[in-house]
């Protein structure tokens, strides 16, 4: 039920969980005794369970932004390989960009998701320290860019539907990183991506970092999971660029401001979907969240697999095409004023 | 954009030139710490005369020495920054486009139209760095667009003179879907046939770099700009060990493969049009 990480705003289930756990105590020590009357300790311990399960849903139904954020950091938070265990079978994982290295950082291969043939492709985390390190906790170099681009162009000449799992902080910021054109390898898959001519599906599991989560997220429908985030900048970068300090409240500030919730983006336009997860998060109950991110990933391309595979990129244009919003000077007078002062 | 680290740690010793544009009569440059007349570095195209240092420039200097004499027809200047999120960090950013309007005299962060490039026809767009540091909001980003499907329509090689700080913070994940636009747009336009050629200059990081500055068909760079995806101090503290000398910069670019050519402010406009001659329509 609780977890060992704890986060800050769940500290009103921990006093419940402590009492409970006094309550469970009490009912296997009287329990020793046959004759022993249980049923007040444990019609009290129905009680407060829920209780707990009420003040669980109240918590995560009322997530600050920053706390969304913490709640997508969850070190048990479910990532692309527990995803990829839950939902597929048969995976066929593909290693290697073919020019400089393998990418522990995104994770390609085929698999099956019920009857339908797919490729994968997903940022990963690690879990263990040795993985986390080797995976630079998610975040990408060129060469996890280029592999992806090359699994997929590979999807497309074989007709497979493509599904992507996002979730880094943001692209590696680092020297070779640089040195072999980060910039580049993450443009060049946004080009190429929006012009596949195969289904592509994309889910945000825990974090959209930026350019180095958009560039495996070009596709025909974004969904985030609830309690994922997905922005142009990380809170903490943020507020230390703009509120000139990264510190708690400022943090919480630069979170709000930056609307990047489920919600808030889906309001936006930028994602299609929110996949509703399981009562206090993904990390609670990855089971119940990877069968939401099924039925939704099986229905798209069910959707997807009806439009002629040539007319895609063109309505991938349209989707991406129309987001952006600007005000017009509406008469030819006020642009002309502007531009003379300009 | 995509800061990760959080600069709280303690910074290791970055070398960056302080390069923002100068006021008054005389000014120290940057690089050769000379004293130099302002009037003689304008007339120099705003190069050092002493050590060719490439001042910083904004988008109407640069259209004025890329084009032909009143050659250039401003296009979609009408587009005006919406504040979509209603974004307010220590100050609210409508307030902070106000400001911006105010001290330049311009409206947004890019300048883009048609013109002659030494007689060929063209299509220009330049990001403006004294506008929010060149950074792509929705108006960067839908001019940008806009640009690539005039050029893409009326088969017109298209130039994007790059300088910007990346995606725009203050609108958040819609600055991040224009990276997604411009390169889709620019797919679109390569599948008709078209010449892009994309100029960068100092400096071009985060969300433009990795987006459309990147995809040119034919990528020049002027000498010494940064250019890169993440900026300086971050990969510095995210490495924790001094740069290299001249990491970054255009000329180790060059040397690294990621740009074709570096090439001298003063002879921009004439491998623009040369570069026109060989693959444009």
């Amino acid at each position: 039920m609780s977890t060992t990480y704890q986060l800050e705003f769940e500290r009103p289930l921990r006093e419940m969980e402590r009492q409970m756990e006094v309550i469970e105590a009490e009912i296997a020590a009287v329990s020793r005794d046959d004759n022993a009357d249980v049923s007040k300790p444990v019609i009290e311990l129905e009680r407060l369970r829920d209780k707990w399960r009420d003040e669980l849903d109240r918590l995560y139904s009322n997530l600050t932004p920053w706390d969304t954020v913490r709640v997508a950091r969850h070190p048990r938070r479910p990532q692309t390989r527990d995803y990829i265990g839950m939902i597929f079978k048969d995976f066929c994982e593909l290693h290697g960009d073919r020019r400089y290295g393998d990418d522990p950082a995104i994770v390609t291969g085929f698999a099956r998701l019920g009857s339908i043939k797919c490729l994968i492709v997903g940022h990963h985390k690690g879990r263990t320290t040795r993985e986390k390190l080797a995976c630079h906790f998610g975040c990408a170099h060129p060469e996890g860019y280029r592999k992806a681009l090359s699994k997929m162009q590979l999807a497309e000449k074989f007709g497979l539907p493509i599904i992507t799992f996002v979730d880094t902080p943001g692209a590696y910021p680092g020297l070779g990183a640089e040195q072999r054109g980060q910039a580049e390898a993450i443009a060049v898959n946004l080009r190429e991506m929006s012009r596949l001519k195969t289904p592509i599906v994309s889910v945000v599991i825990g974090e959209g970092g930026s350019g180095g989560a958009l560039g495996i997220a070009v596709s025909d429908k974004v969904a985030m999971l609830e309690h994922a985030w997905y922005s142009v900048i990380s809170p903490e970068g943020c507020a230390a660029i703009l509120w000139k300090k990264a510190n708690e409240e400022n943090n919480n500030a630069a979170a709000v401001a930056l609307n990047l919730t489920a919600a808030n983006n889906l309001r936006l336009g930028i994602i299609d979907e929110s996949i509703p997860e399981p009562p206090g998060g993904a990390h609670r109950d990855p089971e119940a969240a990877a069968e939401s991110i099924r039925k939704w990933l099986t229905e798209r391309l069910r959707d997807l697999k009806r439009i002629k595979p040539a007319n895609l990129p063109g309505r991938r244009y349209q989707r991406f095409r129309k987001l952006g919003e600007c005000s017009q000077v509406e008469s030819e007078q006020e642009v002309a004023a502007v531009e003379t002062a300009g | 954009m995509t800061q990760l680290a959080t600069p709280t740690t303690p910074e290791v010793k970055v070398a960056t030139r302080r390069t923002s544009i100068p006021e008054g009569l005389w000014l120290r440059c940057p690089t050769c710490e000379k004293t130099i007349f302002r009037k003689r570095m304008e007339a120099n195209q705003h190069v050092c005369p002493e050590c060719e240092h490439h001042f910083r420039i904004g988008a109407l200097e640069r259209v004025a020495q890329l084009t032909d004499p009143d050659s250039f027809e401003p296009l979609f200047t009408e587009l005006r920054c919406a504040d979509p999120l209603n974004f307010t960090d220590l100050k609210p950013y409508n307030e902070r486009i106000k400001a911006e309007c105010a001290r330049t005299g311009r409206d947004e962060a890019v300048a883009a139209g048609r013109a002659f490039i030494k007689g060929r026809p063209s299509m220009l767009c330049c990001l403006d760095l004294t506008f929010m540091m060149g950074s792509m909001g929705s108006v960067v980003g839908e001019v940008v667009t806009r640009s690539i499907e005039h050029a893409a329509e009326r088969d017109l090689p298209l130039i994007i003179v790059s300088c910007s700080g990346g995606a725009r913070m203050q609108e958040s994940g819609l600055s991040l879907m224009q990276m997604a636009k411009t390169s889709a747009a620019l797919a679109r336009l390569d599948d008709a046939g078209g010449l892009f050629i994309s100029v960068l200059t100092d400096p071009t990081t985060g969300g433009v770099s990795a987006s459309f500055a990147m995809l040119g068909d034919v990528i020049l760079a002027e000498p010494k700009a940064l250019i890169g995806f993440a900026g300086p101090r971050v990969i510095a503290n995210t490495i924790r060990q001094e740069l290299p000398e001249g990491f970054q910069r255009a000329e180790s670019l060059l040397e690294g493969g990621m740009v074709d050519r570096v090439v001298h402010r003063r002879d921009l406009r004439n491998e623009i049009a040369r570069v026109i001659d060989y693959a444009g329509k």
